[in-house]
């Protein structure tokens, strides 16, 4: 026996679901910060800075309660796409974070963000307490759509002293050094380099500071700017067969192919004896000293800069990495919105207690004069290091697949990934990214 | 009756696939609003050298996963049907996958092959410290493998339950004409269990086209392109490189590769004149 249902009364309700359904997909009009109770939303990421964020936003609240920011935070991989699909509906906040670079710049392409040169340039103390370098980062076209937020993440090679100390060697200062190492290390049994290469980005870390090397920035220069033939510049050749030379000399550990950058065990290889070097972003420095405190306190951690390369035309202070993480003002935010992301930016961030929280997180900010302060914190000679490399590098080249669309991007780390594998050759490599820019 | 059912079917299925087979025919980075780009993202979808090898990918994953489970699952199946004494103990761990998040799998089975501090590593065995993740050789093999562990349980219960509808006379009159276990297997227990047979390749092989978790988290379709099956190529197209309207072309691929998968078992395996075992036996 069926029983039978009222079917008009099912009609309607399903009638009614629907209406629903269309009227909150359709709910269009500006709506940024829409939906979150009230304050000007900022959207930050879990990782690194949010205690910072969370501190910041109280201390604010608390002298502004006219004029509140509400943060909400979300794990890396999938902000970028919830940011993304949010913008792209009309949906975002009025402040989000981003790494600067290609893929701030889309939005930016799409009207999505607003020019903060106006404001900048209305108050210089303001804009000039900011290394430019960084700041180079989130500006298209003479204008500047973001801030930095937190530390400066340069890229830096880690190596365990006492493993170096085990072969009787230095930290490499040029190519040549290292190579030599590498074979030094080898013959003792010891993987010379750990990389968590199944993430692909850690490779682009090799060539990023090769080409930068051996070309100088103008070589990417000419390869964000799209110039016809730029991959095969001679510089990103030459550099390409450096790689294929350290791979084939056995320079990175067994496996690195299928270590995850994400898990923390290239790192781990380091501080656990089994590798003597690794090339890491200087968040590298936090994943080591939570995974073995003891291995950075009792001092067995050393850093370095990259090698130099003989007849290179780079710089070896060039350095490479993550200027810092931004904050951009949505282009749909409403006068009130704006004037308090605004002055929330201008007074809220970086300010004494701001810092102070950054470096006791280990983070390093990109602002000028913060010698003694640096002095005060636990790990001082961490944290001067990274403020003096990041301060006087001639160049700070943001990391590729942040400064490149994110689909030459992801074309860049597919095929680099494919020259570290030995599955294409250098030339092949360059003639392969020469097809994809011009896609 | 059937209205209510039919306009959620149309505004969630139909719908966003109309949409999907539109944004196919668009340029459109998920920002801005998307721009009409004809046929291009059809011609650069079938053309590419990439989105070919996922298909193929696609279609070798779909072959190795059949001849790799249903060996596996129709013999564990009819074994854990029986009446052995250790059968339930057994078949309690043997399930125990089943109840595991596919992401968990795919974490776990990553810690274990790891070449530094993996199984291999621990137990200082040479064999299992290949490289399983990081040679292009071994990943999709290592995939397969995975794969299997995670879904073989489940093709087993299938199997379980149809060898347990067996009826029990068929046995006793063949051994009483002093057939073996091994003709009782051949000749009663594999015709009986035809319509499951077909019943678990379809749902294998239809069900190889949606292995996107498990791989993306084992291996994010490295190294190089060694895993980059169909699904994980349209993921990687649309949400990390932004191209959404080759990504819905690669879906529609995707979606028409289902459909004729699923239409051409039909027809082959008769099992839409599938007969009542009931009255036919």
């Amino acid at each position: 026996m069926t029983p039978r249902m009222p079917s008009r009364a099912l009609i309607t309700a399903s009638a009614a679901v629907l209406t629903l359904t269309l009227a909150a997909c359709g709910s269009s009009g500006r709506t940024a910060g829409g939906g979150s109770g009230d304050g000007t939303l900022a959207w930050a990421l879990t990782q690194g800075s949010e205690a910072t964020f969370r501190a910041s936003a109280t201390e604010w609240n608390k002298a502004h309660p006219d004029s509140e920011i509400t943060y909400q935070y979300f794990q890396n991989d999938p902000y970028k796409q919830k940011l993304r699909t949010a913008v792209g509906a009309g949906n975002g906040p009025v402040l989000f974070e981003n790494w600067g670079g290609g893929g701030l710049k889309s939005y930016v392409d799409a009207g999505k963000v607003a020019d903060l040169t106006p404001d900048l340039d209305a108050s210089p103390e303001w804009k000039n307490r900011i290394f430019p370098s960084v700041l180079k980062s989130a500006t298209f076209d003479g204008k500047v759509y973001g801030v930095p937020v937190n530390g400066v993440q340069p890229v830096v090679l880690y190596y365990s002293k006492e493993l170096l100390e085990q072969v009787g060697a230095q930290p490499p200062k040029t190519w040549d050094d290292l190579l030599a190492l590498v074979k030094k290390l080898k013959a003792e049994g010891v993987a010379p380099i750990s990389m968590g290469g199944a993430s692909k980005w850690p490779d682009l870390m090799w060539l990023e500071y090769l080409v930068d090397r051996v070309g100088g920035p103008e070589t990417f220069a000419n390869i964000a700017a799209g110039k016809k033939g730029a991959w095969s510049d001679p510089a990103v050749l030459k550099a390409a067969q450096m790689i294929k030379q350290l791979v084939d000399a056995g320079g990175f550990a067994k496996g690195f192919t299928s270590v995850s950058a994400d898990t923390g065990q290239a790192e781990a290889q380091l501080y656990t004896g089994k590798a003597a070097m690794i090339l890491q972003g200087s968040w590298g420095y936090g994943t080591i000293s939570t995974g073995s405190p003891k291995f950075v306190s009792e001092g067995h951690l050393g850093w370095t800069g990259f090698p130099a390369v003989t007849g290179g035309k780079g710089d070896a202070t060039n350095i490479v990495g993550n200027t810092a993480n931004f904050f951009s003002l949505s282009g749909q935010a409403s006068a009130k919105e704006r004037k308090t992301a605004v002055s929330y930016l201008k007074d809220g961030v970086y300010n004494d207690t701001y810092v102070d929280n950054l470096l006791k997180n280990g983070d390093v900010p990109p602002v000028k004069d913060l010698d003694t302060r640096l002095k005060a914190t636990d790990n001082a000679d961490w944290t001067t290091y990274v403020y003096h490399l990041a301060r006087d590098a001639k160049s700070f080249q943001l990391s590729w697949d942040q400064a490149l669309t994110p689909e030459l991007g992801n074309e860049l780390l597919t095929h680099l990934d494919q020259l570290f594998l030995g599955q294409i050759s250098p030339e092949q490599f360059c003639a392969q990214m020469d097809k994809a820019a011009t896609k | 009756m059937a209205l209510p059912a039919l306009l959620l079917f149309a505004l969630f299925a139909l719908v966003p696939m109309a949409i999907v087979v539109y944004l196919s025919f668009t340029r459109w980075d998920g920002l801005g609003s998307p721009a009409w780009a004809g046929t291009d993202n059809w011609r650069t979808a079938l053309t590419s050298d990439v989105t070919r090898h996922a298909l193929w990918l696609t279609a070798k994953m779909m072959v190795f996963s059949w001849v790799v489970q249903t060996p596996i699952s129709l013999l564990l199946g009819v074994f854990v049907s029986g009446k052995q004494r250790y059968r339930a103990l057994l078949a309690v761990f043997y399930f125990v996958p089943l109840l595991i998040s596919t992401a968990a799998i795919a974490v776990i089975f990553k810690n274990l092959l790891d070449p530094n501090f993996g199984l291999g590593a621990a137990l200082d065995l040479p064999i299992l410290g290949q490289d399983w993740l990081g040679d292009p050789q071994l990943a999709f093999y290592a995939a397969v493998f995975v794969i299997a562990w995670q879904f073989v349980p489940f093709h087993t219960l299938l199997y379980q339950a149809g060898a347990r509808q067996i009826p029990a006379s068929l046995y006793e009159a063949a051994s009483i004409d002093g057939a073996g276990r091994l003709k009782q297997f051949w000749h009663i227990t594999l015709p009986q269990l035809r319509y499951t047979i077909v019943t678990s390749s379809t749902l294998m092989v239809v069900g190889s086209l949606t292995y996107f978790d498990l791989v993306f988290v084992l291996t994010g379709g490295g190294p190089g392109y060694a895993t980059r099956i169909l699904p994980l190529d349209m993921y990687i197209t649309g949400f990390q490189s932004n191209q959404m309207g080759l990504a819905s072309a690669i879906s529609v691929v995707l979606v028409l590769a289902g459909l004729l998968l699923s239409l051409a078992l039909l027809r082959f395996s008769g099992f839409n004149r599938m007969r009542s075992q009931q009255a036919g036996m």
